[in-house]
Order: structure tokens, then C-alpha cells, then sequence
């Protein structure tokens, strides 16, 4: 009888109130680390200046430090906790969507969609500006592709999604291909490659304003209807005996989730691994109940992410690309998880 | 009698073959109903169209005398339970949690179950006698149990009947019993009940009323006295069947004959 009972999280337990603090605390730190040394207490007296004067309406001259500290450091930090969210709330929703568990957020070839965007804009333009916005348009459209090759087979269920998703992400990377197949090698083509590893360095406060907007406009649709993720989970037949109108409600998350994966992809190029494993671990700390499950993937997911970049902008002089090290991490803490048979599905 | 469900001439096709025509039935307040008949005469489709999951080609069903293609999905999920053969689902939920998924067509688009909801919930596994399952994983319980916990999701929709689709066809022996056991105590507290089943014992055992699906249609419909007899189970079933009563039990029996020798 023991093995059959749930040990899931307590929503009072001190290990919840910890997971929500995480990314608060992690944020502060981050602050302190970086290529460019800032001794410990030039970015404490730092953050106490600026708040004061921030609180005050004053103006600080500007310093080294300062422009260190919140020029670059900071929307770098609030991107990674953005992008490792969004992944991770979209992950999550689209497992529940397709009632598969090894499902990522790229399942709808939004991925392949975002990175030819990207491609087409660094062989069009030197903006970063234009690069993020084909890059968001292209991961759209690559969903709504692959949704309306879905719909076309009326009545099939998520396996043609999943199929549509399939045809439309392979066509997308042949462009890819092409893309740099044809681009400049000394100059736009490291800029693909290094693009399509994913990074957060060049992040300035313009980007994430833009992209935070359809982020943040996904992610609470999604957070306000997590409860009917949890019942799309059972099932077309059983979803609709229960009173959901099962299409309808499908859409929604599917597009709120892509809007959402589109988003983070334009702001930090393709990571992989963290919309995949960020759920997994979420859902073997508090239950599979989305309730719980979407809010404790957003600090994971966030935390995680922070982490990764803090790691890509300190450990070497050049910076790692982040999908290099969220594989590198992700990959053998997946296997064991398994190992453990400790993931949240049987 | 209270009218809880009435079905008219209710016909369902699929692709170019109709599955069945011109069924009609009704059952009473606090009834059971079992429906009968060989496999692939369409127990199934009957049972997903009146739980609103299949759209049937024609006729009407009723539920507390309202038109079911008048109301919307959330609406028939208040009046009508529906409780699959089986259930697949991949991520572990406690039996809490996927019992009070019952409570669906009760929430708003944006709301979860609340304490209320959590009450109502605690009731369906009382009233099927499952209490201490509560934070037990759904998927790692028995064929029996899970069945079990699948009515108690039905009945926290607090519905006016209760749609079971071959409730024992996975189960062994003594678990059929008690999952009929629990279907006569919820008709003596009132709930309509409408159920397939391939054993036409069930029908002796928990049913006042039995039809019998074959051939595409209705066979025979009323009491199960009447319907389960040798004439109408060996032709739907196509062997011959034998139906006696065992005196010290006071009950009916049906077996088949013994198999023809080659």
C-alpha cells in the first residue's frame, strides 16, 4: 500500500516556501558575479545608492559599476529568469496537451520556425532588433502551419498535431540549412550558428520589454487555465464527458503556449532541454496536478536558467552558449531521474 | 415516476453503415438499466451519445425532460455521469485530485476546485467506500479500485445519471461483485443508472430493466424478467443459452449449453 501512496510536496511545506523564494535570492546573487570584477561591496553600496535615489527621484552620476551592474548584468538576469520560465510553462502545458510526457516546448516545429526567422534576419539586416521579430514571426507561423495541417484530417486527435509539428519543424530546418548554406562565412554565418546555441549577451532592457509583453500575456492564460490542463490529460472522450469543450480549449493552450515559446526563442536563441526537464522535476516535486504544477515549473524553470547563464558568462573568458551547457546539465539529469524512477509518469 | 432519461428513436452512423436506428428507452428515478448484446452492436457509441462525446445522426435524448442538443457541453456533464471501460492516463495524479476533475462542469473557465469542491469530493469516495485511496496514485491502483474511483469522479459531478460502460469487463471474479454491489446501493439512494454489460447475469443481479442491442437495433426492451430469456439471449448471442431459477437464492440464472460436439 506504501508504494502506491503520493509523496508529493505540501503546498505549506518549507521546501515550497524555498522553491519560490529561489529565484528572488538567485537574482540578488547573480548581480554579484561576471567577467567583470565588482568587489562585494561596491555592488552592495551600489544597490543601496541607486534604490535610495531611485526612491528619492534623484539622479546618481553614472559610474563603470553602475552601468555594469544594470545595464548589462541586470536585463540579462531578468531575460534568463523570463526565457527559463517561459520554456518551462510551455513545456509543461504542451505535455499536458498531447497526454505525452516527453514532449518539448518545439514539438509544433516552433523552434525550427524561430530559428529560420532568426536566419533570414541576420542575412537581411545587422539589426538585433529585426532578428528577434522575424525570429517571433516565423515561430508563429510554423505553428499555425502545423495547426492547420492538423486540422485539415478532421476529427484526429493529437497524433496528427504531433505529425503536422514534425513535417513543419523539417522543413523549417532544411531552410536552415539553406540559410547558411548560402550565408556569408566570415561574417553571418558564425552569427547563425552562434544564435541557434542560444545566448543571452547581447540582451538589452528593449528586447526583454518587447518580448515580455506576449510572455507575460501567454504565461497567465496559461496559470488561470491550469486546472483545465489537468483535465485535457484524461483524454478527448473523458475531457468532454466532464464538460470541456475539448477543441476549443486545446487551441487556446496551444497557441498560448507557442506565443510563449516564440517569445523566449527570439530573446535568447533555440535552448534546448529545459522545457523538457524543468516539468519533469517540477511535477516529482509537488504532483502532476497542474494547479501546483504550472507555478512550481515557472521558479524551476527560472532558477535553472539563471543558473545555466550565470555559469555561460563566468567559467570562461568567451562566453559558453547556453543550450551547450542546459544539454550538457539537462541530458545526464534526466537519465537519472529515470534511473531513479523517480519522474512523474509510469 | 420521475423521468429522468428518455431516448427516442435515436439512430447513430458512421461512415456509410449505420452502428444502430430507432432506439428508444427511458429510465425512471433511482433505476438500473442494462444494456445487452453481442459485441460491435454498438453498446458503446449508445452509451458516449447520450454522455454528449458522440453526435448522434438522429432522434432526440432527454435528460430531466431537456433536449440534450439544446444544452451545451458543461451542461450535460451536470446531468449526465459518464464512466469510461478504462482510463490511461500517463501522469500520476493522486485519487483526490482526479476525482474532483468531477467537479469540471461546476468551475468556471478559470477557477479550481475550492473547499466546497474538495467537500463534494470527499463524499463520491465515501459513498463508494474509498476513503483511505485518497492520496493513493490513480495509476499504480488495481483494475478494481481504479474503476472504483472513476464512478466516485462521476458522481462528484453530482449528476442525475450515471452512464457505465461495461464497468466489469476488466475485473476479476469478486471485484464484478462488489463494483455491482456499489451500483444497487447508489440506485437505492436514487441515482438513474444506465449500464453495459456483457454478462447478462449483471442484469438478474443489479438491473429492474434490460434492452438488448443486436443487429443494429433495439431487440427487446423492459423488464429484465421479460427480456433476459432462452429465446432472446440465444439469438443475440448466436449460441444456445439457457435461463433457470435457483430456487434457494431466489434469482435467475443464465448459462450456455454445453458446446456442441464435432
Amino acid at each position: 500500500m506504501s508504494d502506491k501512496q503520493a509523496v508529493y510536496l505540501d503546498n505549506r511545506s518549507y521546501a515550497v516556501i524555498l522553491l519560490y523564494t529561489l529565484p528572488f535570492v538567485l537574482m540578488l546573487l547573480s548581480l554579484f558575479v561576471g567577467r567583470y570584477h565588482i568587489p562585494v561591496s561596491s555592488v552592495i553600496s551600489e544597490l543601496f545608492l541607486s534604490s535610495r535615489a531611485f526612491l528619492l527621484g534623484i539622479s546618481l552620476p553614472m559610474s563603470t559599476n553602475h552601468t555594469v551592474l544594470f545595464s548589462i548584468r541586470l536585463p540579462r538576469i531578468i531575460a534568463a529568469l523570463l526565457v527559463g520560465s517561459a520554456l518551462s510553462v510551455a513545456g509543461a502545458s504542451f505535455q499536458g496537451v498531447f497526454q505525452n510526457p516527453l514532449v518539448s516546448p518545439y514539438i509544433l516545429g516552433v523552434g525550427a520556425g524561430a530559428g529560420f526567422g532568426a536566419c533570414l534576419g541576420i542575412l537581411l539586416s545587422d539589426s538585433y532588433m529585426f532578428v528577434q521579430l522575424l525570429a517571433f514571426i516565423f515561430g508563429l507561423l510554423a505553428m499555425f502551419s502545423a495547426i492547420l495541417m492538423g486540422k485539415v484530417s478532421k476529427g484526429a486527435g493529437n497524433l496528427v498535431f504531433v505529425l503536422s509539428g514534425i513535417i513543419v519543424g523539417s522543413i523549417f530546418t532544411s531552410l536552415i540549412s539553406l540559410a547558411k548554406y548560402i550565408a556569408d562565412p566570415y561574417d553571418d554565418l558564425p552569427e547563425i550558428v552562434f544564435w541557434l546555441m542560444g545566448s543571452l549577451s547581447s540582451v538589452r532592457y528593449v528586447d526583454v520589454l518587447w518580448l515580455a509583453i506576449p510572455l507575460i500575456i501567454g504565461i497567465t492564460i496559461l496559470l488561470l487555465l491550469r486546472w483545465r490542463i489537468n483535465v485535457l490529460t484524461l483524454g478527448d472522450e473523458e475531457a468532454k464527458s466532464l464538460g470541456v469543450d475539448i477543441d476549443k480549449m486545446r487551441l487556446v493552450i496551444i497557441i498560448c503556449a507557442t506565443l510563449v515559446t516564440s517569445a523566449a526563442v527570439s530573446l535568447s536563441g533555440i535552448i534546448g532541454w529545459v522545457g523538457l526537464v524543468v516539468p519533469h522535476i517540477a511535477r516529482m516535486l509537488v504532483g502532476p496536478n497542474y494547479v501546483k504544477l504550472l507555478p512550481a515549473s515557472i521558479a524551476i524553470g527560472a532558477s535553472f536558467l539563471l543558473l545555466v547563464d550565470d555559469l555561460a558568462r563566468t567559467m570562461t573568458a568567451t562566453e559558453i552558449p547556453l543550450g551547450i551547457i542546459t544539454s550538457l546539465v539537462g541530458a545526464p539529469l534526466f537519465a537519472y531521474l529515470i534511473k531513479r524512477g523517480r519522474l512523474g509518469w509510469n | 415516476m420521475e423521468l429522468i432519461l428518455d431516448v427516442k428513436s435515436l439512430s447513430f452512423t458512421y461512415g456509410t453503415g449505420a452502428v444502430f436506428e430507432d432506439v428508444s428507452f427511458s429510465i425512471e428515478k433511482g433505476k438500473v438499466m442494462c444494456i445487452l448484446g453481442p459485441n460491435g452492436a454498438g453498446k458503446s457509441t449508445l452509451i458516449k451519445c447520450i454522455a454528449g462525446i458522440l453526435q448522434p445522426s438522429g432522434g432526440s435524448i432527454s435528460i430531466l425532460g431537456r433536449d440534450t442538443s439544446l444544452l451545451n457541453q458543461s451542461e450535460i456533464a451536470k446531468g449526465i455521469g459518464y464512466v469510461p471501460q478504462q482510463n490511461d492516463t500517463v501522469f500520476p495524479f493522486t485519487v483526490l485530485d482526479f476525482v474532483a476533475m468531477g467537479r469540471t462542469p461546476h468551475l468556471s473557465m478559470f477557477s479550481s476546485p475550492k473547499e466546497d469542491d474538495i467537500m463534494i469530493t470527499r463524499e463520491s469516495l465515501k459513498m463508494v467506500g474509498i476513503s483511505e485511496l485518497e492520496g493513493s496514485i490513480f495509476s499504480k491502483l488495481s483494475g478494481g479500485q481504479r474503476q472504483l474511483v472513476m464512478i466516485a469522479r462521476a458522481l462528484t459531478q453530482k449528476p442525475s445519471l450515471l452512464l457505465l460502460d461495461e464497468p466489469t469487463s476488466h475485473l476479476d471474479f469478486g471485484n464484478q461483485v462488489k463494483v455491482l454491489e456499489i451500483i444497487k446501493k447508489l440506485a437505492v439512494s436514487g441515482m438513474s443508472i444506465l449500464m453495459n454489460t456483457h454478462m447478462p447475469d449483471h442484469a438478474f443481479l443489479v438491473g429492474d430493466n434490460a434492452a438488448v442491442l443486436s443487429g443494429n437495433r433495439m431487440m427487446s426492451v423492459g423488464k429484465v424478467a421479460d427480456v433476459v430469456n432462452n429465446i432472446n439471449m440465444s439469438s443475440a448471442y448466436g449460441i444456445d443459452v439457457v435461463v433457470r431459477e435457483i430456487e434457494e437464492m431466489d434469482r435467475k440464472v443464465c448459462i450456455p449449453c454445453n458446446p456442441s460436439e464435432y
